[in-house]
């Protein structure tokens, strides 16, 4: 160890001054990420991952400050260096990639300009700048770079446009790359795409890079060491493979815990969750700062600070009780809920919702798109189908189709419970509309901000239930409290609660109609894995006592398998295969399930070759022939159906019993291919 | 791109031929007998029959709407009732004289707000800041009319600087004299206009400061002053183009009370004049000629808008 490091941060501390005071946003963090090293930085919201990041740019908001510590760049301390020289450094040896990358381009200058501006600084003439920024796009593996100089941002993809942040973030031949969240918000097949990107250019390049993520499986895959944050301070340290096998601060062991994964299912599995919530921005601790949420705590750990104790190696955990942590109980918790009582007398697993050949076509600027082509399916009383599928592929207008917020062509009919439904919400009787509610990904923007907790609930018992107000309260604090959303907060505005505990209180509303289906519509992806763990287990709970239904659409697919008994594969507004949760991701798959399936970064670390799904998503307005997913099929090829992919579109049809799959190629021979 | 500024053309016309009708009621029903007015209260009831049987006044409304719209689409702005005189060359040198001020005021303005505004922008929350923002809206509460009669007595009559008349005396003044004259009423018009426009222009430059492409701009070694000028501006600067297009009728389309106090033979003084005398035609066209000024520079701003912005542009293009 005679190599300086690339970073080194010694005893940092950041505060940021909320209302003329300071509060502590980095308590003492202490790391080093070596020539060549990718160091992984974990931890959930709040905790100071990007404060890090950001403080190792020198890029602090106006009311943030290094209050003590150093920051040492090749050994060099850069706390103190002057504007000009944090310049200088930001253009010739550090640079950052950052989440949504959309934002981060400016959008009124063409891309060419944008990435052309980093050699101009430093001293290329304009058209040389232009020859190095095709050079730089070209290193990126983007599509026709020339044609990508001259674009502006809008025009590109979220995986794209990082792309070209990432060609920006290289131009300069950086030592060390910064990168924030790069691949949130990407979908998996483009995260992957992304992340084997940067593990290619790292290889070619011997950049140091601190990464950093909310995604422990993203880590898992991408670092060679990884430190987890907590409340501002580093409780543990380690290569990331020991880790992850032997995690040894309560906290990394309750992250772990909480991710639904490995195949994990409702049925049999419930989550973890870490009880309590984070503690506020600036809160002094005289112990350990896990202490209030950790099962294992005892007076000691409340009253001194643990010290960084050596578990194997390079691996450290700032914990007195290091050696039980991955064996410490695990943390449960159960609802009380009151059941609703509407008398379905449905039993679980008849059919409940049926859907037939919806289609949808949206006119854009004269031209018919048809976003959503014949879908049909069936969903049973008590049971969970998942929408999975690229963004784009039509899972949020199948959703919208079914609640009526948008009319199906003509031919397309939703029946529930053997009652043909009116095509839009206004037609339906309150009784229908309250039957089928929704959840959606943001709380923040679907909860009236204006109102108390009580009214947003009441109001919908009021107006669903035909419920007199005193009776709608009263249900109303029933079904809050049922949610585990405390008394003492049901008179609150939504802005004075938690993202977890907004998410519950959309949930309640939701359940307000005493509903048959709630369509959750990306329901935790805003939210961190602990908090995400409960809002599964709540919903599971939900299901088995009102024998609710649920359509779930999900990003994730580690989520989605866990809580689904059904799943329906979207590609381009088709249902490609559609099955049992087990049977979907277990194989044999369609060609595209296993696209899908392969681009997620696995957290248990065992390698699994990718299936890569080549070029990008084509337009639904213009919809290859044959089977749509042809272009990008990775088993069309060598299937010995070439022909018959490129001119027929394939049907959905039953390969087994209850599972269906729209692919030319045999059920036999995709599972010789995929052995 | 066409097909957007045809339609908005085509819903612009659409909106004249809504003002058209509205102007041309309203002075249909204004109180007062016209003829009695011009003809005086002693002339015979025969000599008023006469006069409105001439004048067209005895028509139904529709027809005498058809006339008019019929007269200003072929050029024929029909004839003024107290001068007996083409209401076009009434007109005409009016809008020029109105058209010169709106140049001269947009020229100061345009300028020293967006600076204003850029100014407050940067040094956010600081004194510049709050001094430009109170001082500019404590500028725009007062009507310009008092700031007029302020300017006049400190700078005409107190240290005579400045003419106390936007109209030079003299016969053909060049050109330097004539924006002479009408620098003192286009500053008053900057006391109303710039807190305003400012504000727009600060509003911009701050959210611009704040977004994510500034961040990448600095990260990527730029100084805060490249940044700014580079990615900033031309951001920060589109919704202040538009807002500043949008209030070209306002300075163009008569300032009654400026012109007054100023003494300026502009369009508002015409307005006021016809309203006074009643003079239907030449009162009709030119508040239908002001609607046709407002509409344009709508028109104007909307394409701007659009043009500068290659989102917009985009989307209206696809």
């Amino acid at each position: 160890m005679t190599t300086t490091p690339t970073l080194e941060l010694r005893n940092l501390e950041v505060a940021y001054t909320v209302r003329g005071i300071d509060r502590q946003v980095l308590r003492g963090v202490s790391l080093s990420i070596a020539p060549g090293e990718a160091y992984g930085l974990v931890g959930e919201s709040g905790c100071g991952k990007s404060t890090a990041a950001f403080a190792a740019m020198r890029y602090l908001p106006r009311n943030g400050k290094i209050t003590n510590g150093s920051i040492l760049f090749e050994g060099k301390d850069i706390v103190d260096i002057n504007g000009d020289e944090v310049a200088k450094l930001r253009r010739s040896a550090i640079s950052m990639v950052y989440q949504n990358p959309a934002t981060a381009l400016n959008p009124t200058i063409r891309i060419g300009k944008q990435i052309a501006e980093v050699f101009e600084l430093n001293g290329a003439s304009n058209s040389d700048a232009m020859m190095m920024a095709e050079q730089a796009l070209t290193k990126v593996q983007i599509a026709d770079p020339a044609r990508v100089l001259r674009r502006y941002a809008h025009q590109l993809s979220g995986g794209m446009a990082q792309r070209v942040v990432i060609a920006m973030a290289l131009a300069s031949n950086p030592r060390l790359l910064v990168m924030d969240e790069p691949t949130t918000g990407l979908d998996a097949t483009v995260e992957a795409e992304v992340l084997d990107l940067v593990r290619e250019l790292r290889r070619d390049t011997g950049t140091a890079v601190l990464f950093i993520s909310h995604n422990l499986g993203v880590i898992r895959n991408m670092c060679d060491r990884v430190g987890v944050l907590y409340a501002g301070a580093l409780v543990e340290q380690g290569a990331t493979a020991e880790l992850f096998s032997n995690p040894s601060h309560p906290y990394t062991v309750g992250l772990l815990r909480c991710i639904p994964r490995g195949g994990l299912h409702k049925s049999t599995d419930r989550l973890d969750t870490i009880p309590g919530t984070p503690p506020a921005l600036g809160t002094n601790f005289d112990g350990c700062v896990f202490a209030a949420r950790c099962s294992l705590a005892d007076d000691k750990c409340r009253t001194q600070l643990p010290e960084m104790v050596t578990i194997d190696g390079l691996h450290v955990a700032r914990c007195f009780h290091s050696e039980k942590a991955g064996s410490m109980p695990r943390s449960i918790e159960q609802i009380e809920y009151a059941p609703q009582s509407t008398g379905h007398k449905a039993q679980v697993g008849d059919t409940l919702l049926n859907i037939s050949h919806l289609s949808k076509v949206f006119n854009q600027d004269g031209h018919k798109v048809r976003v959503i082509n014949d879908v049909s399916f069936t969903l049973g009383v008590g049971e969970t189908l998942g929408l999975v599928g690229e963004s784009g592929s039509g899972k949020t207008t199948i959703a919208k189709l079914v609640l009526g917020l948008t009319p199906p062509e003509d031919g397309g009919v939703v029946t529930l419970d053997g009652k043909g439904l009116a095509k839009t919400l206004n037609r339906r009787d309150v009784a229908d509309v309250g039957a089928m509610q929704i959840v959606f990904q943001n709380p923040d923007q679907a909860l009236n901000r204006r109102h108390s907790v009580t009214r947003i609930v009441s109001r919908a018992v009021e107006r669903l239930r035909k419920f007199s107000l005193a009776a709608a309260l009263e249900r109303a604090h029933e079904l809050l409290s049922g949610m585990r959303v405390d008394a003492s907060l049901h008179s609150v505005r939504p802005v004075q609660l938690s993202g977890g505990l907004k998410q519950r209180v959309a949930i309640a509303r939701a359940f307000a109609g005493a509903p048959q289906i709630v369509v959750c519509d990306e329901p935790t992806s805003a939210l961190d894995v602990s908090v995400q763990a409960a809002i599964l287990n709540l919903l599971v709970d939900l299901q088995k006592k009102d024998q609710t239904s649920f359509i779930f659409i999900s990003h994730d697919l580690g989520v989605v398998r866990y809580i689904s008994d059904k799943i329906a594969v979207l590609y381009l507004g088709r249902v490609v295969e559609f099955g049992s949760s087990q049977r979907v991701f277990t194989g044999p798959f369609h060609p595209y399930t296993e696209a899908l399936l392969s681009s997620v970064p696995n957290i248990d670390g065992s390698t699994r070759k990718r299936i890569p799904l080549t070029g990008v998503v084509p337009s639904p307005s213009n919809p290859p022939s044959g089977c749509v997913l042809n272009p990008r099929c990775p088993r069309k090829v060598g299937s010995g159906y070439e022909t018959l992919c490129e001119t027929e579109e394939p049907n959905l049809t039953e390969v087994e019993p209850g599972h269906f799959m729209r692919c030319h190629v045999p059920m036999a021979k995709l599972k010789q291919l995929q052995s | 791109m066409l097909r957007f500024i045809v339609k908005r053309i085509g819903l612009s016309i659409l909106t004249l031929v809504i003002v058209s009708l509205i102007v041309f009621l309203m002075t249909s029903i204004m109180p007062g007998d016209i003829a009695k007015q011009t003809l005086g209260r002693d002339a015979s009831p025969e000599a008023f029959e006469i006069w409105n049987k001439e004048k067209g006044f005895d028509k139904p409304l529709v027809v005498q709407y058809s006339r008019w719209m019929g007269g200003v689409m072929t050029g024929d702005l029909g004839t003024s009732l107290q001068y007996e005189m083409p209401v076009s060359e009434l007109l005409a040198p009016a809008a020029s004289k109105s058209a010169q001020l709106a140049i001269v005021a947009l020229l100061l303005i345009a300028p020293i707000s967006i600076l204003g505004g850029i100014a407050a922008a940067m040094n956010r929350g600081k004194k510049v800041d709050r001094a430009l923002t109170v001082g500019g809206l404590s500028a725009a509460v007062i009507p310009e009319f008092v700031w007029a009669v302020v300017l006049i007595l400190v700078f005409g009559v107190a240290i005579q600087v400045f003419p106390v008349s936007a109209f030079p005396d003299e016969e053909n003044p060049n050109l330097i004299s004539s924006v002479f004259h009408l620098i003192l009423p286009s500053i008053a018009l900057l006391f109303v206009l710039f807190g305003y426009i400012s504000r727009i222009t600060r509003a911009g430059v701050i959210e611009a400061l704040d977004s994510d492409y500034m961040r990448t701009a600095v990260l990527k070694g730029l100084s805060r002053k490249t940044a700014v000028f580079k990615h900033v501006l031309r951001n920060a600067l589109l919704p202040t183009i538009a807002v500043i297009a949008t209030q070209v009728p306002y300075l163009a389309g008569g300032l009654i009370a400026i012109e007054r106090v100023f003494n300026y033979p502009g369009f508002g003084n015409i307005l006021l004049d016809a309203v006074v005398a009643r003079d239907f035609p030449l009162l009709q066209t030119a508040v239908f000629l002001t609607g046709v000024v407002i509409v344009v520079f709508q028109l104007i701003a909307d394409i701007l808008f659009a043009v500068l912005n290659p989102r917009i542009r985009q989307k209206v293009t696809e």
